[in-house]
């Protein structure tokens, strides 16, 4: 059987157009709010704070273990909008695509991006397509922005953070990133570590119950949990002090990394959380994050200080403390 | 606390006993980012002083060679595969990754093996591996170059820069500026190697050596047995990472690297030039050397302003003292090739700085 | 720029070539240089070669200064 692909005349706008979106986005997504096919969407929002979220992805390969770039395109944006506090409710997304990409992979992709959706109770209510010439793009790149609402009373940043409050992270880290650079070429090993790409739209129960206690959340996404510490520790002006020890990474990310000479604290995730929570509070925290599956190995990684404000410092095994920077350049596999 | 740490809380106690001002020096890369990223350095007492010798092969590779390659990656058709590191190295002007963003193409490999891959699948361009590193990684650039040969896969080659440890620590110990006590031998050369080199060391210049691992209690030990030999007044080769290294090395190995390759004076970046300190593929395999296939001439010297990588290399300073350290010079815009490989020692010292308590 | 890695060889594959595990990662690597490692044997891993076979005996006999630091305490 001969595979359909895109072509050109599925970006003019016509007859082909109309048929892919009809076909492929339509029957995967629909909903009422899409269903009239204006040119955006119209919906009403409940009272109070939103909050607003974009983002583009450019992944290879595009279906990996543990997900592909329509799954992640959800859950990137649904957990930009839990860190805000937001409970994710509605979802755009624009497609560029290039000449020849099989239309199988686009009908998995926006299936996958439904399921998500589904299971998270966003909705995707409207979207846009372009074509391009092949060589202009990489297959696919996917943006997506979301709207969510904030309950009243919660307000996450990182100027709330104080010295004294702890610093959670939801689970082991590393297995996206190793994940992904196995399947590249050139390296040639194969891992059971699996994407950890998950949409957190549960911890948003958290972020309602502990409108006090959790002061600032932040998806250790691209440069890894390092890398958003480091953010943090310069946005609220304080310390940050972890404990290596404390930091949950699995064995396979553990050899892995030994193996490229790479560290587990600059490799991205996609399903994790790090929140800052107040020291009182924070058993309770724990206790209902146990609870959740995707984030039943929460971990207190360490605590936030007022000295060596700005910085980030990490006790190693042998109990020296030395300071985590952040991640430089592009964090490729080295043998020397 | 399980065994494995007490014993390391032990190791690291009798090192702080020691009252004696003691200056090491490791001479290998992955032991400057171990000890860097496990904190050994700033948990020593201050009259123990590790120095991190020339053992990064990026860092000593001289800027000279770097243009070199860089005037070759320009040629048409030809792919260039390297380990990860060579990447961002500055030259006199660009570096591989400007390169890359210019059109040429520029691989990252994690083994030779992957060049010869990539050769075979295209037959029509020029391949040509990066060859760069000591003893550890010569015999595997050995095989891949006999494994090409039996291929008679013509369109790969090797730009060589390989160099050999040995005469760069002879050059150390001869120098009467450098003060160094004992040495932490490089595990994995020396499991190629062996420890003979070092016995002539022991014997002409009567400083200890020790060949150590790469784990913190290994590095621990190592130390241990250095400060003890120095202590008792010896000056011996023992070997801490016994599990690995052999007194003879991996024979198979050095006649891996005997046959593909023939030593050759070679230009150390801080150190000059050491003779028979390098390793250039033998004639026997000279429609594999990439510096002939291309007709790439030997570029000049420009020393970069302000960059004292070459006294950072030889211990004479350390990366701290550097007037361009952490100000002009950072891992992001490197000046530098201490600064551009993480296991450079400037590299090192800037992203696992110890924290002695006031800020920045 | 040595960075080595123990791992576990759990077959022995044509062309000089085995499958070797690190904690569950996996990789072929090339044994000529240790033609003489057996299946389960740990070898050294640098640029997907097996440089040498570790010696399991000595990597148990960790802890070797343990005692005479005892000795002076």
């Amino acid at each position: 059987m001969k595979q359909e692909r895109i072509l050109m005349a599925h970006g003019s706008g016509g007859l082909m157009s109309q048929r892919l979106i009809e076909e492929i986005f339509k029957s995967a997504w629909d909903n009422e709010i899409m269903a009239p096919m204006l040119d955006g969407a119209v919906f009403e929002i409940p009272a109070g704070r939103l909050a607003m979220s974009t983002d583009s992805f450019v992944i290879t390969p595009l279906f990996f273990p543990g997900g592909d770039i329509g799954k992640l395109s959800v859950c990137g944006t649904v957990n930009d909008l839990v860190a805000c506090g937001a409970h994710p409710m509605y979802l755009s997304t624009a497609f560029i695509i290039e000449e020849g990409f099989p239309l199988a992979d686009l009908r998995r992709i926006a299936g996958s991006m439904a399921a998500t959706a589904k299971e998270t109770g966003i909705k995707l209510i409207t979207g846009d397509t372009k074509v391009v010439e092949k060589g202009s793009a990489d297959g696919i790149f996917i943006n997506t922005t979301g709207i969510g609402v904030i309950k009243e009373g919660i307000d996450l940043r990182p100027s709330r953070i104080v010295p004294g409050d702890l610093i959670i992270v939801t689970g082991y880290i590393g297995d996206h990133g190793l994940s992904i650079l196995a399947q590249r070429e050139g390296l040639r090993f194969s891992t059971p570590a699996v994407s950890d790409c998950a949409p957190l739209y549960q911890l948003t129960a958290l972020t309602d119950k502990y409108q006090q206690a959790i002061k600032c959340m932040r998806d250790p996404t691209r440069g890894g949990l390092a890398t958003v510490l480091n953010e943090i520790a310069q946005q609220a002006g304080a310390g940050i002090n972890i404990t290596e020890a404390a930091v949950p990474v699995s064995e396979v990310v553990k050899g892995a990394s030994d193996m490229l000479g790479m560290d587990p604290l600059y490799m991205a995730n996609e399903g994790k959380m790090v929140l800052f929570v107040s020291a009182e509070a924070s058993h309770d925290i724990m206790a209902d994050l146990k609870k959740i599956p995707l984030t039943s190995h929460a971990s207190i990684i360490g605590e936030v200080t007022s000295t060596a404000t700005g910085m980030v410092l990490i006790e190693t095994e042998l109990g020296a403390r030395r300071i985590l920077g952040m991640l430089e350049g592009e964090h490729v596999p080295r043998i020397c | 606390m399980n065994e494995i740490s007490q014993y390391q809380q032990k190791l690291l106690q009798a090192i702080q006993k020691v009252s004696k001002s003691i200056t090491l020096m490791e001479v290998c890369g992955t032991h400057t980012m171990a000890i860097a990223k496990s904190g050994i350095r700033e948990l020593l007492p201050e009259n123990i002083t590790l120095l991190s010798g020339p053992g990064c092969p990026v860092c000593v590779t001289s800027q000279g060679d770097i243009d070199a390659i860089i005037e070759m990656v320009q040629i048409k058709d030809i792919i260039l595969v390297t380990f990860g590191d060579m990447i961002r190295v500055p030259g006199t002007n660009s570096s591989l990754q400007e390169e890359r963003s210019k059109g040429a193409d520029i691989r990252i490999a994690y083994s030779p093996l992957d060049a010869l891959r990539i050769a075979r699948k295209n037959p029509h361009k020029e391949v040509v591996f990066l060859g760069i590193g000591f003893e550890t990684t010569a015999p595997a650039i050995a095989i891949t170059v006999e494994q090409a040969s039996a291929e008679q896969l013509r369109n790969f080659s090797v730009f060589s820069l390989h160099k050999v440890v040995p005469p760069a620590l002879e050059h150390i110990f001869s120098d009467q500026e450098i003060r160094v006590d004992g040495l932490i031998c490089p595990g994995h050369v020396s499991m190629i190697i062996g420890t003979g080199p070092y016995d002539i060391l022991t014997e002409k210049y009567k400083k200890p050596c020790v060949v150590t691992g790469f784990e913190t209690i290994d590095i621990l030990e190592g130390i241990y047995m250095l400060i003890k030999q120095i202590s008792q007044g010896e000056a011996k080769t023992e070997t801490q990472y016994r599990r690995l290294v052999k007194r003879e090395g991996n024979l198979i190995a050095r006649q891996a690297i005997d046959q593909v390759f023939e030593l050759v004076d070679a230009k150390w970046r801080g150190l000059g030039l050491i003779e028979q300190s390098g390793l250039a593929l033998h004639h026997a395999y000279a429609e594999m050397d990439a510096r002939l296939k291309f007709n790439i001439a030997e570029k000049a010297e420009i020393p970069i302003k302000g960059c004292v990588c070459g006294e950072v290399l030889t211990g004479k300073i350390i990366p701290t003292a550097c007037k361009l350290f952490g100000k002009a010079c950072t891992p992001l815009n490197p000046v530098g090739p201490c600064m551009v490989s993480q296991e450079g020692s400037c590299a090192a010292y800037y992203r696992y700085t110890p924290w002695k308590g006031s800020n920045k | 720029m040595c960075l080595g890695v123990p791992a576990k060889v759990i077959e022995i594959r044509e062309n000089s070539t085995a499958l070797v595990d690190v904690n569950g990662n996996q990789t072929e690597i090339n044994i000529r240089l240790t033609p003489e490692v057996q299946l389960d044997q740990y070898v050294l891993v640098h640029a997907g070669f097996a440089m040498e076979i570790i010696d399991e005996s000595i990597a148990r006999e960790t802890m070797q200064y343990l005692e005479e630091i005892m000795q002076y305490e």
